[in-house]
């Protein structure tokens, strides 16, 4: 699979078909696709506690792939280690390689201020700036100096997190006095304005309402017709939903099983998982 | 039947039995500690009334309280030649004069050469421990800043003396042919300022700090670098923080007195010459009570006067302090 990858400097995602997106998951065998992100014998240590059991995992380009598992499974803690913001953890070490479109991020040229403006993030509490809705989207562009036709940026990123409608008339005030569902889809606007090609998010819906988890969900099958979308979900139903990939973790942070969500949900390999995804454990 | 019972004890647990010596015990403690934070008070009300009653003598020769009791009074100094005069001679013979500018302009200068030293180093300290610093880093330098914060005053006056006047102003300035005497205010300024240090970086690092995780991660999150985060989401959202910082410290160096007395000199010159003698409010105070002046008479009620005009300053800028907490409060939930 680490056949014929682009270079680093070539990271945006080119915009031509891809097959892929729209094939119902349970039909394509191998991964065909192209491979964005790649772990292999990928582990993280928070101090002396090993927080994720060696790794190996290819994720395909503009797929949905979710992440499921019991609290403290190593989650979200892989999540964050393909955006590198485990960096922001004292005391967290990270072995093993995760390559990006072939290009090990943990190398010691990658820069993960200019690797996070290739990946997005979404987080599971929504976290607009203090700032004018305007000034959240473009946030992104402008801290990358691309702000030339920032107002069409700013549109076409609220258009594309389905928030457009609503807010087109009050961008000048505070971000802050959205709801909070609204807050979250101004979350991703800021997450995708940047055009970062992978977006992760960390249990996006959790914190919101049945409303406005829907809403979300169904934005996240729109990316993913754009964007690699890796997601991390407490909610399996959410995760047969949306999702064309699921890895399921379970407690010690070991990767059970990586496969295509229908055939997790129909048939795992692993009785553990089975268990899991039943309700007898977890 | 074991249901009920069951129900009664639960009952019977949450209704406890509160005598009524416990309430009397509970008043009590809640009266004795109302007292203690009530000791604050008085004495701020009581300062503020000692002033003012003596401080109405150097303008009308008798106390508040004797004028208030029917007593005769006649003007000595008015409030108009108070405020506005320019020249402050109170312990001169003939022709006395009591202008307070002099000394306003003297505390004035040191506050705003000590902030151009406090302020910017003090928020970059702030910056830097907040967001750059390693844990190792912070833990030596944040005691190092505290220990700055807890060396006396006297001391910094002494390091002016020694130190910044004659080693770095001479030296620096020297080579441009510009003559430092031996007291300067901006000797004293710059001493002022870095003890202040401490308490901008301290405060508005506090500020900062309180700055939620889920903001900063976002920005990092978004390919921000450190100093974009610090310039674009960190300070923003504790400006009111470090606004206040800005504030206290100011009012600090207002009331600032042994440095001053020290280093800036004795001559209440209207002047914003940093080079030059000045005289603060806080620095007459300390000449004129070793001075002297008989008690009562109008060059040692200037003292009152003064320290009244000092108290409503640091009053003033304590209400802007909660003005601006309140105002610019961060935006954040």
């Amino acid at each position: 699979m680490a056949t014929s990858e682009p270079t680093v400097d070539d990271l945006a995602p080119t915009l031509e078909t891809n097959v892929a997106a729209d094939e119902p998951p349970a039909d394509a065998g191998e991964a065909s696709e192209e491979t964005v992100l790649h772990a292999s014998d990928l582990t993280v240590y928070y101090g002396t506690e090993q927080a994720l059991q060696p790794v190996t995992a290819a994720l395909p380009e503009r797929e949905v792939t979710a992440i499921i598992g019991p609290s403290g499974c190593g989650k979200s803690t892989f999540l964050r280690c393909i955006n590198r913001m485990n960096d922001q953890i004292d005391g967290c070490r990270v072995e093993g390689k995760l390559r990006f479109y072939g290009k090990n991020i943990y190398d010691n040229d990658v820069d993960p201020v200019a690797l996070r403006r290739k990946i997005g993030m979404v987080f599971q509490k929504p976290n607009p700036f203090p700032k004018s809705i305007y000034d959240n989207v473009a946030y992104g562009p402008r801290i990358q100096g691309c702000d030339d036709d920032l107002d069409a940026t700013v549109e076409s990123a609220l258009r594309r997190a389905a928030l457009w409608e609503e807010v087109s008339d009050r961008l000048d005030e505070s971000a802050l006095d959205l709801s909070g569902g609204q807050q979250q889809r101004l979350c991703i606007a800021r997450a995708i304005a940047p055009d970062p090609g992978v977006i992760l998010m960390d249990e996006p819906a959790s914190a919101l309402d049945p409303i406005a988890t829907t809403k979300i969900e169904d934005l996240i099958e729109e990316l993913a017709e754009e964007y690699t979308v890796v997601i991390v979900t407490h909610n399996m139903q959410q995760a047969a939903r949306i999702s064309d990939r699921t890895m399921v973790f379970l407690t010690g942070g070991e990767l059970v099983e990586f496969d295509r969500t229908a055939k997790i949900f129909a048939e795992p390999e692993d009785q553990r998982v089975e268990d899991y995804i039943t309700g007898k454990f977890g | 039947m074991a249901a009920e019972d069951g129900s009664q004890s639960t009952v019977d647990a949450i209704t406890g039995d509160v005598t009524a010596a416990d309430r009397r015990r509970n008043r009590r403690v809640r009266r004795l500690l109302f007292g203690c934070a009530a000791i604050t008070v008085l004495t701020t009300v009581a300062i503020f009334f000692a002033l003012l009653d003596n401080a109405f003598s150097f303008f009308y020769e008798i106390r508040l309280y004797e004028f208030l009791l029917g007593g005769e009074f006649s003007q000595r100094v008015s409030v108009w030649e108070f405020v506005a005069g320019t020249q402050w001679y109170p312990n001169h013979g003939i022709a006395p004069a009591f202008g307070i500018l002099p000394l306003l302009a003297g505390t004035f200068l040191i506050v705003v050469l000590a902030a151009f030293v406090a302020i910017p180093i003090g928020t970059a300290t702030a910056v830097y421990l907040s967001l750059y610093a390693s844990p190792r880093t912070r833990a030596y330098l944040k005691p190092t800043l505290e220990i700055l914060a807890g060396i006396p005053t006297i001391v910094y006056g002494f390091f002016a003396i020694s130190f910044i006047t004659p080693v770095l102003l001479r030296g620096l300035l020297g080579p441009f042919g510009i003559e430092v005497g031996r007291l300067n205010a901006l000797s004293a300024a710059i001493a002022v300022g870095i003890m202040t240090i401490p308490m901008v970086a301290s405060i508005s690092e506090d500020a900062m700090a309180a700055v939620p995780d889920g903001l900063t991660h976002g920005a990092y999150a978004m390919g921000a670098s450190k100093y974009q985060v610090a310039i674009g989401i960190v300070i923003p959202a504790s400006l009111s923080g470090i606004l206040a910082a800005y504030i206290l410290a100011v009012s600090r160096a207002i009331g600032e007195t042994m440095i001053v007395a020290l280093a800036a000199g004795h001559s209440p010159n209207l002047t914003s010459d940093p080079l030059a003698e000045v005289q603060t409010m806080t620095a007459f105070m300390v000449h004129q009570v070793r001075g002297t002046s008989a008690v009562g008479s109008v060059e040692y009620q200037s003292l009152f006067a003064v320290g009244l005009a000092l108290f409503l300053i640091t009053l003033a800028a304590n209400l802007l302090n909660d003005y601006v907490k309140r105002r610019y409060r961060e935006e954040y939930r």
